[in-house]
This record gives C-alpha cells, structure tokens and sequence, in this order.
C-alpha cells in the first residue's frame, strides 16, 4: 500500500478545547504511518452558526479551506462533524451549481485563489475504515479492547443528511442504524454497546441560548449508554466530546440521574490510539475534564 | 420474504402500559408498509387502529415510525425497509408519548404550533380580478418546494427538541412560516419572522440535527428552511441583540481578527454579562488545558486573505 496522505482540517475546538483530539489524530496517524499535512491556512467553517447571519460570507471561507487542500493536490480529512458538514455542505453547493461557484470564485480571485473542486472531503473516520481498511487496522492492534464495553455516540453530523453524507464519505451508513463505529469497535476487539441514543442528537448548538436542551439531550444520551452497560463511550465529534465530557456532571443531574461513577468519553483516535499501544501521554487523556481511568 | 414484525399496541382508555404484539408475516415485493397494517387489522386482530386516507402519499395521515424512521405508510416500501434494517420490523406511532390508541396519536400540539404561524397567505385579494395574477418564476422559485408539506408530522415527531421544550414551534411550523415569508404577495413578512424570533419558540432554538431533514417523506429539509428564516430575521431587521443572535454574529467578529474561532471571546461577546455563569466551567477546562488564554490565541496563516475576504464577501449587518 502506498503511504496515505491526507490534507488535515483540524476545524478549531481540536486547536483549543479538546488539544487531545489533534494530539491523538497525529499520534495514530504516526503509528499507522498515514500523513497528514496542516491547512494551517485554514479559517473556521462557522460551525453552522455563521451561515444563520451571512451565507455567501460562509460559502466564501469553506472555499478557501478547501482550495488550501486542492493546491497540495491532497483530499482533505476533517475530524469534526460539523466541520465535516460544513466543507462538504459548501463543496456540494458549489460543485452543483455553476453561477454560485462563479459568485464565490469572484471573490477568491482577490486573494488569488480559486475553488476547481478536485479534492474530496471526508471525516477522518471513514478515510480510515475505506483507504486504510479495517483488516489492516486489527494487525495492528497491539492491546485489545476486550475488556471495555463501548457505547458509539455517532454525532448528527457525520450522519445526517445522509444522502451528503453518502456522497462524500463514500458510505452507506444508515442514519437509524449506522455500523461504522461499531465495526471499528470490534476490530479493536472491544464490545460494542447497541443502545438507542447512539445517533442522537448532543444539543452541542444551543449550549448558550438554551442550556436546559442542550443538557437533558446530552444527560439523555449518556444514562442511556450508561444502562446498556457502556463502560466508556467514544465520539468522532470534538463538539459531542465537549458536552459529554465537559457538561455530563450538570447534564446528567439535569435527567434526575447520578452516575456510580463518571463515564470517560473518549474521542475517536484517542480510542484506537489505547488498541495501538500509544502512551496517555500521547493520547492527551490529562486534557479530559471527565477523568479518564488509567 | 418472511419478517418478524413487532407491533406497537396501546389503547390509551384501558391499558396502563403498552405492549408489542409479535406476527410473522409472508411479505409481497410489492408490498408497502401500509399494506402490513391492512393486513394486522384484517388477519390478525380487527381493533388494531391506524389513520389512512388517499394511498397515495398526499393526505399525511398514515405517518408511523419503521424501526425508529419516521415514514408514510403508504409510501414506503417493505422491500426497502427490509434492505435497511433486516427481517425484524418494528412498527410505531411517530410519538409513543401522544398515542390515542396504536399508531393513532393526538395531533393537537403539532396543529397549534403549526397556527401560530398563521399558515395563510396575508394579503389584499381582488375579488374580481380583471387578468390572472402573475408571479414571476424567479420570485416562484424561492419558494423552493415548503409547499410540497402535507403536515403529516414526520418531521415534527423526530425533532428531539419538542421532546424537552414544549414552547419550541418545531421544524413543520418553520418550514410553512417559510413558504410564506418567501412569498413575495404576502404582507405579513415582518409578523412571521418576528414569530420565529422568538427565544424559547423559535429558530433559535433549533439543535441543528438534520432529524427533521431525515424524516421528511416529501425531501423538503425543513433546516433548510430554518437557516432561511435566520438570514430573513437579519436581512430584514427583525433581529434584537441577544444571546443567540450575537452568537451567529460572533463567528464573523472571530474569523476577521483570528481566522479560527476564538472560542473565549465567542462565549463571552454572545453572553455579555451572563458569562459569570460559565466562570465554573471555565475554571474546570482550565485545570485540564482545555482553554487558550488571548495572548496565545492561535491564529491561520494567510490572515490578511481572510480578513480581505471578510470584508469583500459580507452581505449582511447588524
């Protein structure tokens, strides 16, 4: 197998609030010898906040991002899901509509750039399980999982819409019933956790205009796992991560709930990174409010 | 095809809880979901209530949930549902939470909610009109297809939201506020959207989950059309200074000076003074790294191209 190489988006929360997601993505990357190149270029994707107050405006930079990727001639791999529907959003908006792409290259042209829409644009997950392949991922296991009991939370937007979704993570996912995750629970030889909430919604967006959704959403989701018997449950979503981790003491009170113990959660990398045999210190498990057992 | 179907059953008059009732079933190619329900009620057990009217994917009163997917009845096929989800079936009501009796449920939240939007065309009508009137189709078009809705409730019974906020209008009433708010012949634009404005009730409070743009049977993407509405809410001066507006706005202000969000400054420039409540929080991700003090703010490469593309791209103020 020539050696993978993805132009990596890292979106901002993984340079701020969760250090141990990019941490982790290069950790693995580095055992799996996949590399990833920086769009240090690259602005935020507006978190499917700034398109409320000015969509053109977040077509224009989503563009940019992407021509940062285009220019190294690599496909670009996000490792956040809003990140990851924000680009494809845009790349699809513009690859299927020829005036609004003329529109937005208007603008790129004065900063000397153009969107030609030649690279793809996928959650890191999928480039994973698709170009690298779960065969190849299980011979590298070196510390199997066997032990742990691991509730997916998939995140809304890695999997809905899903026809978006289809096209360019280049999968069949079901959004009522996906297996990605899952599958790549069992190839790290751990046991994966069915339970309802594993495609529902965090309540991540409304965090600061309405917090009580925002917590009875994320309680919900963990006590759920939590019955299932989950011991951890791990998310591809930095912003999942952060009302799981961040918020599950005040979310899960807000369910009338208390948790026998706290319930790790880790991030999608930061889990097969323990199958690999990376270090906590690698993984960036300290950066986790929610502590994570060693 | 041979499935094991798992029946929803409740009669809200007598029984205290509800209870699956399990059918193996021989299932036709051609066969659609509504075709298993006809076939419950008549070969199996006759008081087996669900609502169904025109068969053919118009009237919205067949809307049942399929292993947890919102769907028409009469629509859907079983071959298709038996590809998605294996040869166990399970058949509900699209909210548990309302049901009268089986799949049959009470409505009357959804249709309240779906009036508060005052789904009518506001305007001044001719009575005897000398000569047809005309819409141009560029105007036409930006109606997009929020008339194909036929408030069958799929979208509203997936949308988590409702489920915790019973003020939240919900996706069917926004994507109807939107077939008129997007009607050039109506006068009641502002009324709408102000509306929609509101927190607690309106768009504001949307989670952005795409369960709405999932259910829908008709592919209308009510989000779709909420994002509309908080561009119409900007464009036409509705929108007051508040926690959720200034958040929206608070993703350029960032962009311009750092190129990535700066996700301190984003809290509190939404908050104002309501981010002593976050001081907690804040202090616990700051123990565990987790926050990036101003002087170390990150910022992208190449900032002058995105701080020009600001300024020459933005199409909206506030």
């Amino acid at each position: 197998m020539s050696k993978l190489t993805y132009a990596l988006y890292t979106g901002c929360t993984a340079r701020e609030s969760t250090p141990e997601l990019l941490k982790s993505t290069l950790a693995i990357a580095k055992k799996l010898d996949i590399e990833l190149v920086l769009l240090d270029e690259a602005s935020c994707c507006g978190a499917s906040h700034l398109q409320d107050f000015d969509e053109f405006l977040s077509l224009v930079l989503n563009a940019r991002n992407i021509c940062y990727a285009e220019k190294r001639g690599l496909d670009m791999v996000t490792i956040c899901n809003t990140c990851q529907l924000n680009t494809a959003m845009t790349k699809h908006r513009l690859d299927e509509d020829e005036e609004l792409k003329a529109k937005v290259n208007a603008s790129l042209a004065e900063v000397g750039l153009e969107y030609k829409g030649t690279s793809n644009v996928r959650h890191f997950l999928y480039a994973l399980i698709e170009d690298y392949g779960l065969d190849n991922l299980r011979k590298k296991v070196v510390k199997p999982l066997s032990q742990l009991n691991i509730a997916a939370f998939y995140g809304c937007h890695n999997i809905r819409p899903s026809e978006l979704h289809h096209h360019f993570n280049r999968t069949k996912e079901n959004p009522y019933n996906p297996t990605s995750l899952d599958e790549l629970i069992e190839a790290l030889e751990g046991n994966s956790v069915d339970y309802e909430h594993k495609t529902k919604c965090c309540g991540f967006h409304v965090d600061l205009q309405a917090p009580k959704t925002s917590n009875i959403l994320t309680g919900n989701a963990i006590v759920d796992a939590l019955d299932n018997n989950a011991d951890v449950m791990v998310t591809p979503c930095p912003l999942c991560h952060l009302n799981l981790d961040v918020k599950q003491k005040s979310a899960v009170k807000t369910v009338g709930r208390e948790l026998p113990t706290p319930m790790p959660i880790l991030h999608l990398p930061q889990l097969i990174g323990l199958a690999l045999g990376c270090t906590p210190e690698e993984l960036g498990l300290k950066h986790h409010v929610t502590e994570v057992p060693a | 095809m041979k499935v094991t179907l798992k029946v929803f059953r409740f009669n809200a008059e007598t029984d205290y809880l509800p209870h699956y009732d399990t059918i193996e079933m021989e299932i036709d190619e051609k066969d659609v979901v509504l075709d298993v329900l006809n076939k419950i009620k008549w070969e199996h057990d006759g008081s087996f209530s669900y609502r169904r009217s025109c068969r053919h994917g118009i009237c919205g009163s067949c809307a049942v949930k399929v292993n947890g997917r919102s769907t028409l009845a009469c629509k859907e096929r079983m071959k298709d549902m038996i590809e998605l989800f294996g040869n166990e079936i399970t058949i509900e009501p699209v909210s548990k939470k309302r049901v009268i009796k089986d799949m049959i449920v009470d409505k009357s939240d959804f249709w309240q909610k779906y009036e508060a939007v005052k789904p009518w065309l506001e305007a001044e009508i001719d009575e005897h009109p000398q000569q047809e009137n005309l819409i141009p189709p560029k105007e036409a078009d930006k109606l997009e297809e929020a008339d194909y809705c036929i408030q069958c409730g799929c979208c509203y019974y997936a949308c988590p939201v409702i489920e915790v906020n019973e003020d939240y209008l919900g996706p069917a009433a926004f994507e109807k506020a939107y077939r008129f708010t997007a009607d050039v012949r109506d006068h009641a634009k502002k009324e709408r959207l102000e509306i929609v404005d509101k927190l607690g009730q309106g768009v504001w409070d949307c989670v952005k989950c795409y369960e709405c743009a999932e259910a829908c049977p008709k592919e209308i993407s009510p989000i779709d059309k909420i994002t509309k509405l908080h561009n119409q809410i900007f464009e036409e001066g509705v929108a007051k200074s508040n926690v959720a507006t200034r958040h929206a706005v608070g993703f350029k202000k960032s962009i311009e000076k750092h190129g990535i969000l700066d996700e301190g400054h984003l809290v509190a420039y939404s908050e104002g003074f309501g981010v002593l409540k976050h001081i907690p929080e804040a202090l616990a991700m700051f123990k565990k790294g987790k926050i990036v003090m101003p002087w170390n703010m990150p910022k992208s490469k190449n900032l002058d191209e995105i701080k020009k593309l600001v300024k020459i791209s933005s199409t909206v103020k506030f």
